[in-house]
């Protein structure tokens, strides 16, 4: 009875493309969030994802895989991001709210100007991850194999850079070349989100699951496997909500990994 | 420039000097930060560099650890321009420079010391534990390994630091305001650390605007007010214009007062 609401979705097709892309986002997420919320970089990871907006309509209109569009803007965005937080005298998050609001405007100008080209931006703002293509699947997979092998290879630099940057820098750690790398990641990691959490909702797949592994857990690599954890389950109870109740993969995800954070929160409440 | 590296500044024929700054400038938007700054310290010494507030301390020791470019003048670490130590040289930041934020523990922070270098089994953080064992004890941090780093005092927080130094194995440690947020007793440890460091050769330099005890903490002293005011052992250094050159007539209450004697200066 209850096997049978489990394995019953997956005699789709695109129901099994959908559980692969969502356990590949709920694995990177928070592998990465565990480095934004210590960076406090979650207003960065907001702006990113908005920022991809014309890079995805761009490709839509032309036919391609709209990862195609928004992968190389989203490095774009990321290497001119990490400039400005560099190096302007404005402050990061007016540089930052400048660049979001102008890239995201300018893509949905380019979605109205295109009208009726069979895009629903509903699903580009809250995700659809039932219609991921064969397409979408590769590039996801690609992209997690190789993000989580540079998170491991570079674990203890990341951390070392973000710790202590200038540190790193007399201990000989190529450490400006490390924080725009972790930014390019960060980017790509965004844009494979976009299709199961969609651009509002990609934050909180960042943020929350890798947040409430920090209030039951202290050190930081558990920090990671827990908020793993949390995401992986996020993404994939959010998916069977979304299947039985018709709703748009993105908030039915989002919704889960906030209910793991109040219950993580009542956790620590209770052991303090 | 050549004609200036042919003699150290410490004006020995023949030395071993491992830090020589030869007429050092650093200019910030129209203020000169560093004016012709020129010494040199020999390997094993234990020195205080002290100096006002604005008396560009932690602008020199960028300057040495290769974060800030000079204007004019040259530095030269183990021989080398600063930056190029490979990892020879550790730098303990001031502690608003550092990201307490990240959960670590004291024990990760130490291993983070290997990173930089060697082979790919260090960069992984592995093979290495005998090593961060060996400096978490060095520092009487070992019990203390599993702290998270956040949760620290300020000198457990220092001496966390110094054994990442030691785990790079770097012969020269350069510590920012290491004693400020650190009471009495605390740096008192933390000092005993460094004179044992300093017994097997490494070099430190430490800055402070804590004139308390002075001569008893350093080897020598670096006073530093924007150009080097005097450089010696501390009893030849503090005399009453140095003071004044350092701190203005206000320091005369100072020497009146005997720096190094009192518990407690204002």
């Amino acid at each position: 009875m209850w096997i049978d609401l489990i394995v019953e979705p997956f005699q789709y097709k695109f129901m099994i493309r959908a559980l692969i892309v969502c356990l590949a986002v709920g694995v990177m997420c928070p592998f990465l969030g565990a480095h934004v919320i210590n960076r406090e970089m979650g207003f960065m990871g907001d702006a990113l994802a908005h920022s991809v907006m014309p890079g995805l309509v761009a490709a839509y209109a032309v036919g391609l895989t709209p990862m195609f569009g928004a992968i190389p803007l989203g490095i774009t965005v990321a290497l001119v991001i990490g400039y400005v937080v560099k190096r302007s005298n404005v402050s990061n998050d007016t540089a930052m709210g400048i660049l979001f609001a102008g890239l995201f405007a300018l893509g949905l100008v380019l979605l109205s100007l295109l009208g009726g080209s069979g895009i629903n931006v509903e699903d580009i703002l809250l995700g659809q991850v039932m219609g991921t293509s064969d397409m979408d699947v590769y590039v996801t997979i690609t992209v997690t194999v190789l993000t989580l092998l540079l998170m491991i290879l570079l674990y203890k630099q990341m951390i070392f850079v973000g710790f202590d940057f200038e540190g790193a820098v007399v201990a000989g750690l190529p450490a400006s070349r490390i924080d725009y790398l972790l930014l390019v990641v960060l980017s790509i990691v965004i844009v494979v989100s976009l299709q199961v959490v969609g651009i509002i909702l990609v934050v909180g797949m960042l943020i929350t699951p890798a947040a409430s592994a920090s209030l039951i857990v202290k050190r930081f690599s558990h920090v990671i496997s827990l908020g793993i954890g949390f995401g992986v389950i996020s993404s994939v109870v959010g998916l069977y909500f979304s299947y039985y109740f018709n709703l748009p993969s993105g908030p039915a995800i989002a919704l889960v990994s906030t209910a793991i954070f109040l219950m993580s929160f009542i956790v620590h409440g209770l052991k303090r | 420039m050549s004609n200036l590296i042919s003699k150290c500044p410490c004006m020995e024929s023949q030395c071993d000097c491992c830090i020589q700054v030869f007429g050092a400038c650093v200019e910030f938007e129209n203020f000169l930060a560093l004016d012709d700054v020129s010494f040199a310290i020999s390997p094993g010494v234990l020195t205080g560099v002290v100096g006002p507030n604005g008396g560009g301390k932690s602008t020199l020791f960028n300057a040495l650890v290769g974060l800030q470019p000079t204007a004019h003048g040259k530095i030269l670490v183990n021989g080398l321009p600063p930056g190029n130590s490979k990892g020879r040289v550790s730098y303990v930041p001031q502690k608003e420079h550092v990201n307490w934020r990240f959960p670590l523990s004291v024990r990760d922070v130490v291993s983070l010391g290997k990173v930089s270098q060697g082979s790919l089994l260090n960069k992984l953080g592995l093979g290495v534990s005998s090593l961060v064992e060996e400096s978490l004890r060095k520092v009487d941090m070992w019990d203390s390994r599993e702290d998270l780093v956040s949760n620290l005092s300020g000198g457990e927080r220092q001496r966390t630091f110094i054994a990442r130094a030691l785990t790079q194995e770097a012969d020269i440690l350069i510590l920012d305001e290491a004693f400020s947020g650190v009471d009495i007793s605390s740096q008192e440890g933390v000092l005993n650390v460094l004179r044992s460091l300093r017994d097997e050769g490494k070099t430190i330099l430490m800055a402070t605007h804590d004139l308390n005890t002075l001569a008893d903490r350093f080897d020598d002293l670096l006073c530093l007010n924007r150009h080097v005011c005097a450089h010696g052992k501390p009893e030849v250094v503090f005399t009453e214009e140095v003071l004044v050159e350092l701190y203005g007539s206000h320091g005369e209450m100072f020497a009146e007062h005997r720096i190094g004697q009192h518990a407690h200066v204002d």
